[in-house]
């Protein structure tokens, strides 16, 4: 394939295809781990039975982002939504909708048929209608496994044009011009990085894409990588001819086979056509892809860890400077960025850097992926334009805490982020006001708790990854790291004092301050925002041996409100310690020396007369 | 690092499969990773003896070979169980009672992190988000994945692998 004519005639051609046929979209995403592939081997099955093989065709696609309804069906035209679809429901919508042409309404999501007069488009619904799908577009819309459908929607356009109408340095200035920032974590201004590799003399260069998505909780580069794959392989060739390099490495990490699985193909479909390898689109431009499989490390997503494990090395940070734009992989100069990064790239080549600038902030443009979990109604990914505020994504588009409870906080950024509490529900989340307030964007997972969680054992738990992840290079953080998960566990068992929690605020400045790398240097990030807004908790559980949120094992007491007990004995007969005393039609009470804090008592009992605290 | 329990019982066909991945990759930069990932594939696991192989192959020292198979969790010098268990406790999964999962699971199988029970058959494995929040608390055994887990679940999902 050589001309801009043959790849618009593919496109025609593909977009005719795809338009000729009844769609039914099967989330096989996260949606995989639902079900979502014998949820597609039926609807295969059935399809084929009721004669309608040539007219409906099923497509496996990436994630669609509302994950907790899954699995998710989609049927075009109409984009009709069905949630919560197993194998037992495809047999009826075969019948009734694609051979009917009603929908089963009663498999529908409930949001489209609330009016009984139409139904409403997945698009329409509160979770999708605010969302705005940069990186993200083609999820859940194209099959991962077929070039043609990614071509469909404009794939590859962007690499032509750049190869055959721009500079090299006009690329490189586009992106500058367009504000993108590395959606990884820091938030570097990707553009700066472009123009360092491409003032670079010495060669070979690499051109590298950081798929070791490794912050728990955060799952969008997962999500493009199986959804999306071809966007990482354009963006890749197009930051190669930018910045004068042919060799590029995607680091995968080894959780994720699918995206590795969805990879290789992308990878070997493209080299057929001519977009990737030697000599593409005839225009003598050469670059090729090498995947790299992690083995499970978190500091391999750190940019010189990362490179250091290609190498073929323990993934250990090293000092900077030289940046890895000078000396990277191999010492050679390097650009990386990260999944979510590339995705955007070749859009904004095709609609241009002001059009991604009028979208999101002045200092954070265009839109961020989270990976929204926890004590949430709507668990998922949500791509929303920079600056919309945490309250929308919490409440318009993710529905709000379950059970009517409490908003007590996110935490944004995973283990190198901070909390947000309900005070601050109304900040726009970009990178500086999330700084601003002492969180980050992190990559983008958002954990939503409610007053049920312990803010302190959440720090803890945070802490304990990365005294599991520190790579043990540098002192600061292999040992100080240690010494705060040890203050935190006296907190947490009631042994500590007032000394302790000076202690640890002071080791938390000097891990910040002496870390070699990002890891370390975030690293007493959760405890420093949970110290700055849940003061209160941390006192509590040092002076009153208490914990509010009632998850601190060895701080809960469960006592009997003696108004509210009826004396059934229930309590005690479940009681493991038989630590709970009392005569029948007598209020009951709990030995505080014999119990264990399993809480059988508090489950068992009817009348809720028993209260944890 | 806890030393290997369970005697090396790898056949010369495992060995030639090991030595024609060796030959195939070594002259690549940054081959050591691909190379014991590949023979893990053979093996299941990382005993010493195949790290032995592996230097004696690439002319890589054993000592960095051990140093890069201790430093990555996914590198095993334990084998595995015929059913290898993985509980997620990645934030959200803990946020919703991943540990009480993790804790329940120790105890009616009786081993510990990356320990296998005595007949071969479980191995018990904690691991980091494998990106299945939106069903927290998650668990995998070999492929099959387990979400919106709770403990009285565990039994009947262990049974199927009797």
């Amino acid at each position: 394939m050589k001309t801009l004519e043959e790849l618009l005639k593919l496109k025609a051609e593909a977009q005719a295809a795809m338009a000729q046929k009844t769609r039914v979209l099967v989330c096989c995403g996260g949606c995989t781990s639902s079900g979502s592939l014998k949820v597609t081997a039926a609807f295969e099955k059935e399809i084929a039975a009721a004669g309608l093989a040539d007219k409906v065709q099923v497509v496996k696609t990436g994630c669609m982002g509302l994950c907790s309804q899954g699995p998710i069906v989609v049927i075009q035209p109409g984009n009709i939504f069905y949630s919560h679809i197993d194998e037992l429901k495809v047999g009826k919508i075969v019948n009734e909708h694609l051979m009917g042409g009603k929908p089963v309404k009663e498999f529908l999501y409930p949001e489209t048929v609330a009016d009984p007069d139409k139904i409403l488009a997945m698009a329409e619904t509160n979770f999708y209608k605010k969302q705005l799908c940069l990186a993200l577009r083609n999820c859940g819309h194209i099959s991962p496994l077929h070039i043609e459908e990614y071509i469909a929607r404009d794939g590859y356009e962007a690499l032509w044009r750049c190869l055959n109408e721009k500079k090299p340095e006009e690329i490189v200035q586009t992106m500058i011009d367009s504000g993108l920032r590395g959606r990884g974590g820091a938030g570097f201004p990707t553009g700066k990085k472009w123009l360092l590799a491409a003032q670079q003399k010495e060669t070979p260069k690499y051109v590298i894409c950081n798929a070791d998505e490794g912050d728990p909780g955060a799952f969008m580069d997962r999500s493009v990588l199986e959804g999306d794959p071809h966007v990482i392989l354009e963006a890749m060739t197009i930051a190669g001819y930018a910045t004068g390099s042919h060799h590029g490495y995607i680091y995968v990490r080894a959780e994720y086979p699918i995206a590795v699985q969805r990879l290789e193909i992308a990878i070997d479909q493209a080299h057929k056509l001519g977009v990737l390898g030697k000599n593409i689109f005839e225009t003598g431009f050469d670059f090729d892809i090498e995947l790299r499989l992690g083995a499970g490390a978190f500091v391999c997503g750190e940019g010189s860890a990362l490179m250091t494990s290609i190498e073929g090395n323990r993934g250990e940070p090293r000092q900077k400077p030289p940046r890895s734009a000078e000396k990277g992989l191999f010492q050679k100069p390097s650009l990386l960025n990260n999944v979510e990064t590339y995705a955007n790239i070749p859009q904004i080549i095709l609609k241009g850097a002001d059009w991604f600038k009028a979208i999101g902030t002045e200092g954070s443009t265009g839109t961020k992926v989270f990976a929204v979990g926890g004590k949430i109604n709507n668990t998922g990914l949500v791509e929303v334009p920079m600056g919309t505020t945490l309250r929308e994504v919490v409440y318009d588009i993710c529905g709000g805490i379950p059970g009517g409870g409490k908003f007590k906080a996110a935490q944004t950024g995973g283990p190198s982020g901070g909390c947000i509490p309900a005070d601050h529900l109304d900040v726009k989340m970009d990178f500086d006001s999330l700084k601003k307030i002492g969180s980050m964007m992190g990559s983008g997972g958002l954990i939503v708790m409610d007053e049920h969680t312990c803010m302190v054992d959440i720090a803890k738990f945070f802490l304990e990854f990365t005294v599991d992840e520190s790579c043990g290079k540098c002192v600061p953080c292999r040992i100080g790291t240690r010494r705060m998960l040890d203050i935190l566990n006296k907190i947490t068992m009631g042994q500590a004092t007032m000394e302790d929690l000076d202690k640890l605020e002071e080791l938390c400045s000097h891990i910040q301050q002496n870390s070699l790398c990002g890891l370390g240097q975030s690293a007493p990030n959760p405890v420093v925002s949970t110290l700055k807004y849940f003061r209160d908790e941390y006192i509590a559980h040092i002076v009153d041996k208490r914990c509010p949120a009632g998850v601190c094992k060895k701080l809960v007491r469960y006592t009997i409100d003696k108004t509210k007990c009826k004396g059934c004995t229930m309590c005690a007969r479940n009681c493991p310690a038989v630590a709970i005393s009392g005569s029948i039609r007598q209020p009951h009470e709990i030995d505080q020396v014999k119990c264990l804090k399993c809480g059988a008592c508090m489950s068992n009992c009817k009348f809720g007369a028993i209260s944890k605290g | 690092m806890k030393s290997q329990t369970l005697p090396f019982t790898g056949t010369p066909e495992q060995a030639a499969e090991l030595q024609k991945v060796i030959a195939e990759l070594k002259d690549q930069p940054g081959a050591l990773m691909p190379i014991m990932q590949k023979a893990q594939g053979i093996y299941g696991y990382l005993p010493i003896e195949v790290q032995k192989m592996i230097a004696d192959g690439t002319g890589i020292p054993i000592e960095k070979i051990y140093g890069v198979s201790t430093f990555y969790a996914q590198f095993n010098l334990q084998p595995k169980g015929k059913y290898r268990i993985s509980v997620c406790l990645g934030t959200a999964c803990y946020v919703k009672g991943g540990d009480k999962i993790w804790d329940a699971l120790r105890k009616k199988l009786g081993i510990g992190e990356g320990e296998c029970t005595s007949d071969r058959k479980f191995s018990l494995d904690s691991c980091r988000c494998i990106g299945a929040c939106g069903m927290a608390p998650v668990m995998m055994i070999n492929d099959d994945v387990y979400g919106r887990l709770t403990v009285d679940q565990l039994d009947g999902i262990l049974a199927k692998y009797n």
